[in-house]
């Protein structure tokens, strides 16, 4: 159970997707200009990392490995990732039309999203067993979903602040990004993991 | 004194309130001019019910209230009604509004009124609607009709009534004066208050900095019989703010978005009672109010007693306004009051306050800065909001969120904007954001009820296309169906050959089986030598027999009828024909070898009379076969009769056939008829040109042995013609009828004959014609002026033949029944064809007499004038050959 | 041989994914798309037809299909921005050459010269405007879109497009200038005295 737990310390604030791993930079600077898009955007990440690396690992597990296809897990965990965003947009939108209101326009962004592929890759790397797997795509999605959260609501007052004109907007995002980075980094060496 | 509590938040500004509490309320002066507002409270403006000119008396109603939420107003002072127009009010936009305005005689004059003896008779609902009637709205600020709060006793039960006397705004003193000098009025209208609302507690809230008013007021409720407390708030703003009065007084918060009421709780201002006291007491309506006159820009800062549409300018004239020092005139208090820049702006139910502000006092506010994130603006918020959230919401315009911030509870008391450090104006940030909320949600209104209405008006669209498809739809099948009931009808008796051809075959079989069963009993009969029956099985036998000749007779009557009859007489007209074209050649030859006196005359002769012979016994075996051909449809008819299983339609299938033959006999006349013309044309031409006996006499020959053809032929077709009725007349359907027909026809016959003998003697007139010709070939005057006369004789005897003809033709018509008019027509038709040719070759003729150039195509049209004729004639022939079915 | 397997079975994947996928395209086909409504709530609801469809809602139904959102010179650049924000796209300036803030307007009938010829009725999608065939038409303020739809049909041009005109019942509070001078503006802020916090 500890495990777990490091795993997801280690996830979200030691290893942070998003401000250590610079995974998933893409969403991280397109979805945060309002909180609530990055609420919508979090809860979709959330919902699709924690599916994808359940089914990448059986994937990895059941279907590469005996076939010792293990040099093509790139390209079937891309599959995999594809075909389950786009499933679960299917499934949400008919089921929940409410949940597909809030996540409903940040699923397809998803596919493309790196941390998604990045987690899938990193089970295998690190080999952990299936519900390790779980864990840390779970802790990954929590720790991009605070960074998403934090950094949005930083934009949000930016947004109303008196900035010098040459860095309004992207730049002073970037800057933002940047010491936010570096904010993390003082969570180094918190967890041996 | 009752237990005061505390609400959150608010601010201690300096009060500025002695300045206008030494002096006693005065009186304003009359105004020459009062523009009174329509709309001086909260709710639908009052409608004007004067016109411009009529005279008012001081509290008679000039604009009555529209809706619930509304309130009349009444003339301050008597005068004239000057002008109802737009004119500048007390408003922060500083915009006009429309206001009536009076010109006051300086009389001052009542309208007869008086007060209610003892309000206690009343109705609660009379006597709310008589406050309602004397135009009471809150004076406290807002202007709230009173009369909609007076209300709130019906559906809530109000335990508390606060009469708010807290008067918190800085500077204000009017509602102070009022309670030290007309305390036992208030009470008195307190006393209305209670009687219509019935509260088990009065409280009078009232600012502590007050002590003369409290000590007035506690002097007047001393004989009251009810619960009523005089409690002295501490001075803080916004204290008199309703919400915040309540909770200070009772604890209770009213819920967000509710009202006092739904507390048990209704709140009036204490100018409001006073006003209620007025119009109860005195009849007086709502037409002056308490103003406080105040600020360092005035000489003598004090408490006027006002008219409704005093102008400001008056009230600061009264009170010595020095003009240069004064650098803003602010109406209310100035914490949520606002500026005007007006003079002439009049003094409105709500006006409590008109602060002329000098520089020093009022300063103009320092730059607003950037928010520090102090926090002082929450601490001083007695609504507990978080202003600087929504400052920053307001500012990024991110309305939704601001609401969920509660933004509509904001009182904007301006607390925050009076403690913030960086001078930001968050008040106006707030009131902006609501505005635009406000009209964000009218648009979508807006927009719902346009998309509503454009919806409804493409439904309504499409229904009416619907509708019209739908009837045309219907309209379509309708049409189909008539036609289609038409074509059954039409349809239903007709039998076509091969049902008819069928029903023979099975007649035949039926007469075979009978036969065969006959035969079968008779050699049944014959094996048990039973003589009896013998004989009438063998007569039975021979019965069967005969039906079944007949049966196999009618078949093939019927089939013959159908195909050979046409087909033999076709073949034996080509042969009598050919006979006679060898006939004709041979005949030529003879002549030519005459001409030329060349040897073998003689055989020649002999082949042409061997010819002759031929032609005339193809023409008779070709006649025969005609008439065999109906003897045997004769035959066939009888049988089918007999039969009884033919169909009424059999007998026209047959008159069809014989006008086909009736028909060919016609076009061979009519191609003889072209013949003879053409030798005739050619004759013409060998006229004109110098012309050789021999060739003459042979065209002369050809054209008499045309024209004797042509009678023949025509003679052959009135024969068949002839026959045709009789055949009609034989059609056994009916044989009742029978003998009409034959009457018809045989007067036909007689016709026919007539109009022969017409053609004969046509012809014969031809032939003079002819041989006059011929007389003048003979004496050489063979000038082309009297040929061409005399060819035109024959084109007109030839003319004559063809009328002959079509009188002919007219008279047949009337033995059928059949379209006599579209035969007259094309017989019109034909004779109008038939002239234009003539004509045409006439002027041919003439032309090539000329040797003109237009030659070629005159005889191009000629020919297709030709075919005219010919179709035409085709037409007529079909037509008449019809009409005799 | 390896090369073979590789092929097969990340073939054989992605065959059974596509199924999975086709069959839930069919499973949960959902009719009607959920962001038509929410983008023609956006709208502005004028149905003028100045987007080039007949109406807002066939116009949020092609942008849900992926057309510029540019196009709506009612809305302006407000709506544009609602628009970007809702479906996370890029805030664009607004198509063709117009006002980037428009000034509503409303159809106003000249009713001295107006001959009654209903062409303005049957133009206005909303049924805003009043009459009758030879009779006077008016239009209804409150329920004018300002299209102008009505102006092009209107054979003695006796239609106007007039600004609503700010009164008093509309008018609104002016958002404060950030950092700049309020000496005109707000009198709750221009004194200065020491702040007094209750104690």
């Amino acid at each position: 159970m500890s495990d777990f737990l490091l795993i997801i310390v280690s996830t979200v604030l030691v290893n942070n997707f998003v401000l250590v791993q610079f995974l998933g930079l893409c969403p991280f600077m397109g979805v945060s200009n309002k909180l609530e898009t990055a609420m919508g955007m979090s809860l979709a990440t959330t919902f699709v990392l924690t599916i994808s690396s359940v089914c990448s690992y059986l994937v990895h597990e059941y279907l590469l490995t005996p076939f010792s296809l293990g040099y093509m897990k790139t390209i079937a965990f891309i599959l995999v990732i594809a075909v389950v965003v786009q499933f679960t947009e299917m499934v949400v939108r008919k089921t929940s039309p409410l949940l597909h209101k809030v996540l409903g326009i940040f699923l397809p962004l998803i596919t493309t999203n790196c941390a998604v592929l990045g987690v899938a890759l990193l089970n295998i790397k690190k080999m952990n067993n299936f519900m390790e797997s779980i864990v840390f795509g779970f802790g990954a999605a929590l720790g991009f979903s605070l960074a998403l959260i934090l950094f949005s609501a930083i934009r949000e007052r930016i947004a109303v602040a008196d900035v010098p004109s040459p860095f309004k907007g992207a730049a002073v995002g970037m800057v933002t990004a940047g010491l936010m980075s570096l904010a993390f980094l003082g969570f180094s060496g918190l967890v041996q993991i | 004194m009752g237990k005061v509590f505390a609400f959150h938040g608010g601010i201690h500004p300096p009060e500025n309130k002695h300045q206008s509490t030494q002096c006693p309320i005065a009186i304003a002066p009359l105004a020459k001019v009062l523009n009174v507002p329509v709309q001086q409270h909260i709710g639908a403006p009052a409608k004007v019910c004067v016109n411009i000119g009529d005279k008012v008396l001081k509290g008679q109603r000039i604009a009555d209230a529209q809706g619930k939420v509304s309130v009349p107003i009444h003339a301050p002072s008597s005068g004239i009604i000057k002008a109802i127009a737009e004119h500048p009010v007390p408003h922060p936009s500083g915009m006009p509004a429309l206001c009536i305005s009076i010109e006051t005689d300086g009389l001052d004059e009542w309208i007869e009124h008086s007060g209610l003896e003892d309000f206690r008779t009343l109705s609660k609902h009379q006597l709310i609607d008589y406050i309602r009637d004397r135009g009471i709205a809150g004076m406290g600020g807002a202007g709230f009709p009173t009369a909609v709060k007076l209300h709130l006793g019906d559906d809530h039960i109000v335990n508390t009534l606060i009469i708010n006397a807290a008067e918190c705004e800085p500077y204000i003193s009017a509602d102070d004066l009022l309670m030290r000098e007309r305390a036992s009025q208030i009470v008195s209208g307190i006393d209305v208050l209670q009687h219509l609302l019935a509260p088990s507690h009065i409280i009078i809230g009232i600012e502590d900095n007050k002590p003369q008013a409290i000590r007035a007021l506690e002097i007047a409720i001393q004989d009251c019989k009810y619960n009523i407390d005089v409690v002295g708030v501490p001075t803080k703003y916004p204290s008199g703010g309703e919400k915040q009065l309540i909770q200070l007084l009772t604890n209770v918060e009213v819920p967000n978005g509710g009202i006092p009421a739904d507390v048990g709780i209704v709140c009036q201002n204490v100018g409001t009672v006073y006003a209620i006291h007025q119009a109860v007491k005195h009849g007086e309506s709502l037409i002056s109010r308490v103003v406080t006159v105040t600020g360092d820009g005035v000489a003598k800062p004090q408490n006027y007693q006002t008219l409704i549409g005093t102008p400001f300018s008056l009230l600061l004239e009264a009170a010595g306004m020095y003009t240069q020092k004064t650098s803003r005139l602010i109406v209310g208090g100035p914490m949520m009051g606002f500026s005007i820049d007006k003079l002439d702006t009049p003094v409105v139910k709500t006006s409590n306050c008109i602060i002329a502000a000098t520089s020093t006092e009022m300063p103009a506010p320092e730059p607003a800065q950037a928010c520090i994130r102090c926090g002082l603006c929450e601490q001083v918020c007695p609504v507990q909001l978080l202003p600087q959230q929504l400052h920053w919401f307001a500012k990024g315009q991110e309305y939704q969120k601001a609401q969920q911030h509660n933004l509509f509870d904001c009182i904007e008391c301006g607390a925050c904007s009076y403690v913030c450090p960086s001078n930001i104006p968050l008040v106006q940030y707030y009131r902006h954001a609501k505005t635009s909320i406000r009209e964000e949600q009218q648009d979508k209104r807006k927009s719902d009820l346009a998309r509503e209405r454009f919806e409804a008006k493409q439904d309504r669209e499409q229904r009416a296309v619907d509708e019209k498809a739908a009837k045309r739809k219907a309209r379509a099948e309708q049409a189909a169906k008539a036609q289609a009931e038409k074509k059954a009808i039409e349809k239903a008796p007709v039998l076509t050959p091969q049902v008819q051809l069928i029903s023979l075959q099975n007649a035949l079989k039926a007469a075979n089986s009978t036969v065969l069963i006959a035969q079968q009993k008779l050699t049944d009969q014959t094996a048990q030598g039973n003589s009896a029956t013998l004989d009438l099985c063998n007569l039975q036998l021979q019965k069967a027999q005969k039906q079944l000749e007949q049966a196999q007779l009618a078949l093939d009557a019927f089939e013959s009828k159908n195909e050979t009859p046409a087909v033999d007489t076709k073949k034996l007209k080509i042969a009598a024909a050919q006979a006679n074209t060898k006939l004709l050649k041979a005949k030529q030859a003879l002549k030519g070898a005459i001409e030329k006196s060349q040897p073998g005359i003689e055989l020649l002769e002999s082949t042409i009379s061997q010819l002759e012979s031929e032609a005339a016994s193809a023409t008779t075996m070709y006649l025969a076969a005609t008439q065999e051909s109906t003897t045997i449809e004769k035959a066939a008819v009888t049988s089918e009769a007999e039969l009884a299983a033919t169909t009424p339609i059999a007998p026209a299938i047959k008159a069809s056939n014989d006008s086909k033959d009736c028909k060919k006999l016609k076009i061979a006349a009519a191609i003889l008829r072209a013949k003879l013309k053409k030798s005739q044309t050619q004759l013409a031409l060998l006229g004109e040109q110098p012309p050789t006996q021999p060739d003459y006499q042979k065209l002369e020959e050809e054209i008499t042995s045309l024209q004797q053809k042509l009678v023949t032929a025509e003679q052959e077709y009135q024969h068949s013609v002839a026959l045709q009725p009789e055949l009609n007349s034989t059609v056994p359907v009916k044989p009742a009828l029978k003998s009409i027909p034959e009457q018809s026809a045989a007067a036909i016959i007689v016709d026919n004959k007539k109009l022969k003998t017409i053609a004969a003697i046509a012809r014969t007139k031809a032939k003079k014609a002819q041989n006059e010709l011929d007389k003048l070939i003979e004496s050489g005057q063979q000038d082309s002026l009297v040929a061409k006369q005399l060819i035109e004789d024959l084109t007109r005897l030839n003319e004559k033949v063809l009328s002959t003809q079509n009188t002919y033709q007219t008279a047949k018509g009337p033995t059928t029944n059949a379209p006599e008019d579209e035969n007259e027509q094309l017989q019109a038709n034909f004779a109008k064809a038939q002239n234009l040719y003539d004509k045409a070759s006439a002027a041919l003729i003439k032309a090539q007499a000329d040797n003109s150039p237009a030659v070629e195509k005159m005889e191009t049209s000629i020919a297709k004038l030709k075919s005219r004729v010919d179709s035409a004639h085709n037409a007529l022939t079909a037509s008449s050959s019809n009409n005799q079915e | 041989m390896s090369i073979i397997i590789a092929v097969s079975v990340l073939l054989g994947l992605a065959i059974i994914f596509g199924m999975i996928l086709g069959f839930s395209a069919i499973k949960f086909h959902v009719e009607g798309n959920p962001i038509v409504n929410q983008i023609d709530e956006i709208l502005p609801q004028t149905q003028c037809g100045q987007c080039g469809h007949p109406g807002c809602r066939p116009y949020a139904e092609s942008i849900a299909n992926g057309e510029a959102i540019n196009k709506c010179p009612p809305g302006g650049q407000a709506t544009i921005e609602a628009l970007a924000n809702l479906l996370d796209l890029e805030v664009l300036e607004l198509d063709g050459e117009h006002d980037e803030n428009p000034v509503k307007t409303v159809a106003y009938i000249r009713e001295d010269e107006c001959i009654g010829c209903t062409k303005c009725i049957q133009a206005c999608p909303v049924d805003a405007i009043l009459g009758a065939a030879k009779q006077m038409h008016t239009v209804i303020i409150d329920e004018c879109t300002g299209c102008d739809l009505c102006v092009a049909p209107c054979p003695v041009d006796c239609i106007d497009m007039l600004p609503l005109a700010t009164n008093i019942t509309n008018w609104k509070w002016q958002a404060p200038s950030a950092f700049s001078d309020h000496s005109h503006q707000l009198i709750a802020t221009d004194k200065r005295p020491a702040v007094e916090l209750e104690s």
